[in-house]
Formats: structure tokens, C-alpha cells, sequence
């Protein structure tokens, strides 16, 4: 069996993570459509897609590691690295750039002392360097954090809402 | 508030605002939700047909095809069909169908199964962004609830018509939301837009034949259903009919969404709805239908939202959201954002679309920082005519349309900043303020 060479010479998922993966193989009528729904219950637990885990997909869903790394590199939203335990989102669209986003974004980077690669030196959170408009336009200027989103920011409340999500891991409820 | 308080008069796909509970099974069949389902099962496919083109139903997402004539399409005798749900909303200013989901997500789910009943499709598939996580989350526990009550799988409230519904979130794409792009992607492929023809109706997800709808589209089947083509056509005009959720945003007052009936409103009458052009300025520009579509000015303002009037008027109503600019606004700035936007979101496929939102990107970039010659800024209009109308889909056609009729508008206004060393606009609010 393939999936057992895989699973003895690689590090391995949660057995829940790959008892999803099967789940969610039968959910569709071709295994292959079910690589993007994959590709996030492995992000979801290990915060990004290293190779090892790319080929874990592709094992389980009967196809090549090129051809599951070729669709996890075409999408934003899958990193190849580690980010931050945050993923900080702050929309640059021009709804949200019309009402201070750009101010929003340089002040927020600022007051967390981002790198280049938009790391806090905690690692707490990563923010995101172009992020194009979140669907959010009525609430602008906006941004996102992990899954949930808050809107009609000032510098002070979005400095006030990412102190609270550091405190306390980030299970406040978005707007 | 109590469960049975009237429907207001005129709306559609808010016609339960306030009734408490919508997003639970329970709180949207006390508003008399799921009714339209059971009658949908009654009349039949063509009959349910027969109402959507006497609705006059045009296509939510932007381009307004007649949704009775897309599903029209379908070849006779070929199965498996499907149904794929477009909930990839990701054009700039278009919050619309991110309402309808967390607000009325039943109200969807039954225009997908009376939808897939039409069609008869096998499965539906809701493809919605990445970034809308937990609209996802909130449509996975919908249909689950839904699973249970019988009325998604098999033998849908005890008839013969059996239908999956899976929920597929996307991961960061603007591109997948052209149509076969989508479904590329939901085949677990890069999302990039296929050669048409064969278009879906025919040729689609996995080669079967596909209907591809928007979520706004669809929310609206269970009115018609209930109430029939002809009422929902009656809330709009002959040549617009029926009524349309709008965004407002940018430089309002109070931004939000607004369903109005269409054809007999006016761009001003939604400029009101959302408070007028906030701080007590001027208005200078809108864009009334997303990101792709081409400016409007004030001389605009009383045109109606009907397709022809803003075609007339250089534009188009695209995905239903109005961005509104004040006297502040650099339009040299709003449009390198938005050239930055589509270059950012190219698939790469193309060609045109590739290298020409780069150079567009660039020529904007130093535009706006003043260091563009008057030579640099009149290659804008060679590069935009070597992409609109010879991209392979309609995502590098549209990259040019804002800029160039900017550009047309507001050509004093790109001619100030060449050579400037500055961006003259907000040198000018700055001396004001």
C-alpha cells in the first residue's frame, strides 16, 4: 500500500486529520476535487503545508506530489511556511483605502514591529503584506484576523482588539 | 421582536430582516421558509423553468445573463448535471452576497435545492472564498441541520428527487470567480478559465453538463416559486425587473446594503439610502459596479439602475456595488489601486493580461508618485488597447476599463501629476486643510 510507505517514512498528520481527509474524499464524485478542502484541514493543523504533508494528500487522493504543490502554490491563502499563531489581514482595497486603510496598515505595522516577511518578533502574529478587499466594504476600514473580521477600526481599537488576541489566543468573536 | 410580523411590501431577498432565528431551520420555517421547496416539487422542473424566465431573473454576479435562458442551455437526456454555487465574492466593493449568507442562509439553501430540482441536478456545490471562513463554517452547520430534516440527500421530502449538497471553501483567488475558473478549481486545479465554447451548459464540471449561479441569483427562487415570475418582475421595470441588493460604500455616511427595486431607483436615491457623501463634502465620482466597472460622475447621479440607462451612460451595474469618492479623492491614486488589484489577481495564463497589468501597474505607480513623463502617460491608452478585448477572459478586459475612463474623465487631473514629483490632488487638500 502507498499510504502506508508514506505514512512510515514521513512525519505524520492526526489520525483525525487523515480520518478527515478520507471523509472528505467521498464527499465528491472525482477524489480530486477534494484537494483544496485537504490542503485546509492540513493547514489547519499544522498552521502551513510542508512538502511532507502535500504528499500525504496526494496519497491519499491517488495523485502525483506535483500535482497537489502546483495547486497549493496557485492559492494565497496556503503558505509553504510557518506564519505567525495570527494571520492578520488588512484589507488595501479602495473602499477600506477611501476611509485610512493605508494609515491603518502602516500605524499597525509599526506598533507590532513587523519584518520583512511580516512577522511579529513574538510570533504571534504575521501580517500580510497585499491583501485585496475582504468583502467587507460597508464596515471599511477592516481587517481580518484568522477567521473572523472587525470593522470600522480606528489604530486605537485595532491595537486594542490584536492586544486582546494575544492575551487571550484569539477565541473572541469577530464582528 | 415576535416570529410572524408582516413582509414588507417590495422586498425580496430581505423580506424576513429582523425575524429573530434565520440562520436555524426552525427560525426560518416560522417565517413560512422551505414552502417555496415543497412547491417547487409540485410544479416540476419545466414549470419552475417556465417561471424563471417570466421572472426576467438576470445573473447577480456581474455580467446579467437571463438565468432561464442559462439553464435553457442544458442538453436534453445527458446526467449527471450539476449545480455549482458561485460564492467566490471577491470584486472590489461587492459585500452583497456575503449578507445574504450570514443573514439568509437558508433562504439560499432552498433557492439551491429548488435550483438543482429545475435542473435536476445530482449535486450542488456552494463555492465560496477562502476568506469567508466562517460564512463557510455557518453554510457547512445549514446544510448539515438541512441533511437531517430530509430535505438535502435522498428522496428530498419524500419525492423521488435526490440531490448532495457540499459546501467547498476556495483558497484566495479572485479569478475563481469566473465561472470556469471555478470549477477548474473546485476539479482540484489551479483556478484558471477555460476556452468557451464549450460553455458549462455543456461542458462542464467534470465534463457534464453545469449550470453556474450567484448566490444573489439564487436566494431569490423561493419568491418566485411562491409568488411567481410575474410578482417579482412587477417590483422592477419592463426592461429591469425585480429588485437588487446593493452595496454602498467608500465615502458615505452610513455604507451598508440596500435592496431596491430596480429600474425606478436612482444612483442619488442609494447615495440617500446611505446617508449621502459623508463629512458634509462634495461628491466627485462613483463606481457603480465593482472594481471592473468604468467611472461615473455627478452628471450621473439621476441615472436609474436599469442596464441599458448605464450602459448609455459608459458603465454597467456589474456585481451591485456602488464605491462613492468625495472632492478629496485622487483618481490618478484610486486607479493604480485598482490596476495593483487585478495584477496582483491575474492567473497567468494569458499573456496580454500577465505582462499588461504589470505595465499598467508601473506606469500608474510612477504617475501617481509624480515621476511619470507626459510620453510614459500616453502609452497608458496603447497598453490598455493591446489587452481589452484580446485577454483570454474577461479579468484583463476589465483591468483597463476604470483607468481608461478615468483617464478620459479626469484627464486634467492625470496630466497635473506628470512630472510633478508629488500627487497633486492631495498636496491640494493638504494646503486646504
Amino acid at each position: 500500500m502507498a499510504e502506508s510507505e508514506v505514512e512510515a517514512s514521513t512525519p505524520n498528520l492526526a489520525s483525525g486529520t487523515l480520518e478527515r481527509l478520507r471523509e472528505l474524499r467521498s464527499r465528491y464524485p472525482v477524489a480530486r476535487s477534494a484537494v483544496l478542502p485537504a490542503l485546509w484541514v492540513v493547514q489547519d493543523e499544522l498552521g502551513y503545508l510542508p512538502p511532507w504533508a502535500e504528499e500525504v494528500v496526494a496519497g491519499e487522493l491517488g495523485l502525483l506530489p506535483g500535482d497537489v504543490a502546483a495547486v497549493a502554490s496557485f492559492y494565497s491563502m496556503y503558505f509553504s511556511r510557518q506564519a505567525g499563531r495570527h494571520f492578520v489581514q488588512v484589507c488595501q482595497n479602495v473602499s477600506c483605502a477611501l476611509r485610512g486603510a493605508d494609515e491603518l496598515l502602516a500605524g499597525l505595522r509599526e506598533w507590532l514591529k513587523v519584518d520583512e516577511d511580516g512577522a511579529t518578533p513574538d510570533g504571534a502574529f504575521t501580517v500580510e503584506g497585499t491583501v485585496e478587499c475582504l468583502g467587507a466594504c460597508g464596515g471599511g476600514p477592516m481587517m481580518q484576523v484568522d477567521r473572523y473580521s472587525y470593522e470600522d477600526l480606528t489604530l486605537d481599537s485595532a491595537r486594542e482588539t490584536l492586544e486582546r488576541i494575544r492575551e487571550d489566543g484569539g477565541g473572541a468573536a469577530g464582528a | 421582536m415576535e416570529g410572524a410580523q408582516p413582509v414588507p411590501d417590495g422586498l425580496v431577498l430581505t423580506r424576513y430582516q429582523g425575524a429573530p432565528g434565520l440562520t436555524t431551520l426552525d427560525g426560518y420555517r416560522k417565517v413560512g421558509g422551505y414552502r417555496g421547496l415543497a412547491r417547487a416539487l409540485e410544479m416540476g422542473p419545466e414549470a419552475i423553468v417556465a417561471e424563471v424566465k417570466a421572472s426576467g431573473l438576470r445573473g447577480r454576479g456581474g455580467a446579467a445573463f437571463p438565468t432561464g435562458t442559462k439553464w435553457g442551455f442544458l442538453p436534453q437526456g445527458v446526467f449527471p448535471r450539476y449545480l455549482a454555487v458561485n460564492a467566490d465574492e471577491s470584486e472590489p466593493g461587492c459585500f452583497k452576497d456575503r449578507v445574504l449568507i450570514e443573514e439568509y442562509p437558508h433562504q439560499l439553501l432552498e433557492g439551491v435545492l429548488i435550483t438543482a430540482f429545475a435542473l435536476q441536478a445530482s449535486h450542488a456545490f456552494i463555492y465560496i472564498r477562502g476568506e469567508y471562513r466562517k460564512q463557510r463554517e455557518l453554510l457547512e452547520a445549514v446544510v448539515r441541520e438541512a441533511y437531517r430534516a430530509k430535505l438535502v440527500g435522498k428522496r428530498i421530502l419524500g419525492s423521488d428527487f435526490g440531490c448532495e449538497v457540499v459546501v467547498h471553501g476556495g483558497a484566495g483567488a479572485y479569478i475563481c470567480g469566473e465561472e470556469t475558473a471555478l470549477l477548474d478549481s473546485l476539479e482540484g486545479r489551479r483556478g484558471q478559465p477555460r476556452l468557451k465554447p464549450p460553455f458549462p451548459a455543456v461542458k462542464g464540471l467534470y465534463g457534464q453538463p453545469t449550470v453556474v449561479n450567484n448566490v444573489e441569483t439564487l436566494s431569490n427562487l423561493p419568491y418566485i416559486v411562491t409568488e411567481g415570475g410575474a410578482a417579482y418582475a412587477a417590483l422592477g421595470t419592463e426592461a429591469s425587473p425585480g429588485t437588487r441588493l446593493f452595496c454602498v460604500s467608500g465615502h458615505v455616511e452610513r455604507p451598508g446594503t440596500f435592496e431596491v427595486p430596480m429600474g425606478r431607483t436612482t444612483f442619488r436615491d442609494l447615495l440617500e439610502l446611505a446617508g449621502g457623501v459623508w463629512r458634509g463634502r462634495k461628491f466627485k465620482a462613483m463606481q457603480p459596479g465593482g472594481g471592473s466597472m468604468q467611472v461615473l460622475g455627478p452628471q450621473h447621479l439621476d441615472v436609474p439602475l436599469d442596464f441599458k440607462a448605464v450602459a448609455d451612460a459608459g458603465s454597467s451595474l456589474g456585481a451591485g456595488a456602488l464605491v462613492v469618492m468625495d472632492e478629496t479623492t485622487c483618481m490618478v491614486e484610486v486607479s493604480r489601486r485598482l490596476v495593483d488589484f487585478y495584477r496582483h489577481e491575474s492567473c497567468g495564463k494569458c499573456v496580454p493580461c500577465r505582462e499588461g497589468t504589470y505595465f499598467e501597474s508601473q506606469l500608474m505607480h510612477r504617475l501617481e508618485e509624480g515621476s511619470a513623463s507626459a510620453e510614459e502617460l500616453a502609452s497608458l491608452a496603447d497598453i490598455c488597447a493591446g489587452m481589452d478585448g484580446r485577454c483570454f477572459c474577461p479579468l484583463g478586459d476589465t483591468a483597463t476599463w476604470f483607468v481608461m475612463s478615468a483617464y478620459r474623465m479626469f484627464k486634467d487631473e492625470f496630466d497635473a501629476h506628470v512630472g510633478a514629483g508629488h500627487c497633486p490632488v492631495r498636496a491640494g487638500v493638504g494646503a486646504a486643510a
